[in-house]
């Protein structure tokens, strides 16, 4: 029996539910990932909730939150925008695994959208990392952390969350496509930590060196940390800089700013392949 | 007239200062297996990569089932098959998962993926095997898997990049019959690679590259006749009657005859094939010269690759895949 090959899409339309179509299968791929090695799954969302427990109980019986509350309330929305920016890992791991092993040729040689590779990735980043963050939420509970401002600020920070693990997905294509080796990613993972620390994620920045606390403060992963903060009423804010005067805006604007930075390059990365 | 299906003209590409392909011409006729033969580095997987879309030539222009590789790139990927230098296949998806991915991307509705799929795990002997997570595959297993994710559309046009590459033998067999079977079929194949025994094995015309370029063509057979046809070849038993016995040989046989110290052996090209082996045998044997073995052999690509590029096809441990930039 002979395969009748479907004609390839004509109208701009038909493109467009091509690469809706392809997207989705290629979403889908990674989803039977779970089904098939869910180990791997439960270990990621275990670590996190490890790190919680590490930092809440281990750690957390000698720091002090400013302007008084519990640390745990304080740790929380930094342990939340933490697994985000932890998740880059995972886009970079799968972003090089199929370049290496030959897969992203296999699209690309075949009459699939090109973009649904990378649109397929994100959306199964981001429903990975959305589950991961249900799962730390409901750790988060556990340990006596809650949100006190109304449902539309708990879904706003939520939202915040979600935006700056979206543009840290084109960052992680970026960088996979850059390094474009196993090898290569073992060296970014080891920067990520000191990038996740070097935060107001763990402890206020009042509370470090000068020059040391200004960078903390400045890093885009503080703006979400302080803005989420905010909107769930968590303890540790009264920071007098500009930054975190503003941190909501900072929260908004950081996101942006990367992804008018690497949507380009992780395209123009796609198109050097071809060169 | 019917149109080749594979088709290259002056293709050039440059990495840097070096040049991968400089002048690449090749035209491939319908339903045959060309082989394109040449070791690391002399621009077969950039000429490959060129005519599957993956790469865009600096230079020259190539069509591949009829269309432009650039400009008609999408009517290209729909009807080639690519078999790259490792499998590209998903290694925790399941080899019917797998199958029934690139045929969903393919466009294949649910249903007809899945037939598909299923046929072509019976078609390569996966079917027992097609639940198993893909890392438990077995090398060869890997490549067959792969080689059935090439075919979903049972595309006129195959590509296959040093596909036995890193196989033991009986995977490499594995893989030989089933391109015989896609051949048998009516496909045209572009087989690249750096085993002469697979050039002879598989390909109906040979490509021979180097440096980027094509440096001769021609059947397997014909390519081995440009060496100037058949040797005569004496094995001695004894060392110290070597000389004597390329002294008789090349009186006999009216040739120039060389002795190979290390293996006994003195090697002769011959015209006259019976003849001049009747003629050095009576001689040896009247010059009491001990032979071990005496035989007629046609030149192997081996020697045919190093008479026509002066170096041997396969440099000795370079491994180095300098035609892939990371």
């Amino acid at each position: 029996m002979t395969t009748q090959a479907p004609p390839l899409p004509e109208t701009a339309l038909q493109r467009l539910r091509w690469a809706l179509t392809d997207a989705w299968t290629v979403t889908g791929r990674d989803l039977a990932h779970w089904t098939r090695q869910p180990a791997g799954l439960v270990l990621n969302l275990a670590f996190m909730v490890m790190v919680v427990l590490l930092f809440g109980y281990l750690f957390g019986g000698a720091m002090t939150v400013p302007g008084g509350g519990s640390y745990r309330e304080f740790l929380l929305p930094g342990m939340f925008a933490l697994s985000m920016l932890f998740g880059v890992e995972s886009t970079m791991v799968a972003v090089t695994t199929d370049a290496a092993r030959g897969v992203t040729d296999r699209f690309r040689a075949m009459p699939m959208a090109r973009s649904a590779v990378v649109a397929g990735r994100a959306a199964a980043d981001m429903l990975s990392s959305t589950l991961g963050l249900a799962v730390l939420l409901a750790c988060g509970l556990a340990v006596g952390w809650s949100w006190h401002g109304s449902a539309a600020d708990t879904l706003a920070a939520l939202g915040l969350l979600v935006l700056f693990r979206f543009a840290l997905i084109w960052v992680g294509v970026h960088l996979g496509l850059l390094v474009g080796n196993p090898e290569g990613v073992v060296a970014v993972q080891v920067l990520v930590w000191p990038i996740g620390f070097l935060s107001n994620a763990l402890a206020p920045t009042a509370t470090m060196p000068g020059w040391l606390g200004a960078v903390a403060e400045w890093n885009p992963l503080s703006a979400t940390i302080t803005a989420t903060r905010e909107l769930f009423g968590n303890p540790g804010l009264g920071g007098v800089s500009w930054a975190d005067q503003h941190a909501l805006l900072l929260a908004v604007v950081w996101p942006l700013a990367i992804l008018a930075v690497f949507v380009p390059l992780a395209v123009h990365r796609w198109q050097r392949l071809s060169r | 007239m019917t149109t080749l299906p594979v088709l290259a003209e002056g293709l050039r590409k440059r990495y840097g200062t070096a040049s991968a392909l400089d002048g690449f011409d090749l035209a491939v006729p319908s339903g045959t297996v060309c082989g394109l033969l040449g070791p690391n580095g002399a621009g077969k997987t950039t000429a490959v990569r060129i005519l599957t879309t993956l790469l865009r030539p600096d230079g020259g222009r190539a069509r591949v089932a009829g269309f432009d590789v650039v400009a008609q790139a999408a009517q290209v990927r729909h009807r080639i098959g690519l078999l790259g230098q490792q499998p590209a296949v998903d290694e925790i998806l399941s080899g019917r998962q797998n199958l029934v991915l690139f045929a969903r991307l393919h466009h294949l509705g649910a249903a007809a993926a899945g037939r598909r799929a299923d046929e072509l795990l019976e078609r390569f002997g996966l079917a027992a095997t097609g639940s198993k997570p893909v890392r438990r595959y077995s090398g060869g297993m890997r490549r067959r898997l792969d080689l059935a994710a090439s075919l979903i559309l049972a595309p006129p046009v195959l590509f296959l990049d040093e596909p036995t590459t890193g196989l033991d033998p009986r995977g490499r067999n594995e893989v030989w019959e089933a391109v015989r079977a896609l051949v048998a079929g009516g496909a045209t194949v572009l087989l690249t690679t750096q085993y002469l025994e697979e050039a002879d094995q598989l390909a109906d015309r040979v490509s021979v590259i180097d440096q980027g370029r094509v440096i001769a063509e021609g059947s397997p057979d014909q390519l081995k006749s440009k060496l100037g046809g058949d040797r005569l070849e004496v094995v001695v038993s004894r060392a110290d009657q070597l000389a004597a016995a390329a002294a008789t040989v090349a009186r006999a046989a009216e040739t120039e005859a060389e002795a190979d110290p290390d293996t006994r052996r003195v090697g002769a090209p011959v015209r006259d094939r019976v003849a001049a082996l009747t003629e050095a045998a009576r001689a040896l044997h009247a010059a009491g010269i001990a032979v071990e073995d005496i035989a007629l052999r046609r030149p192997t690509l081996d020697e045919v690759f190093l008479h026509l590029t002066g170096h041997h096809p396969r440099p000795a441990d370079d491994e180095a895949r300098q035609e892939v930039p990371a």
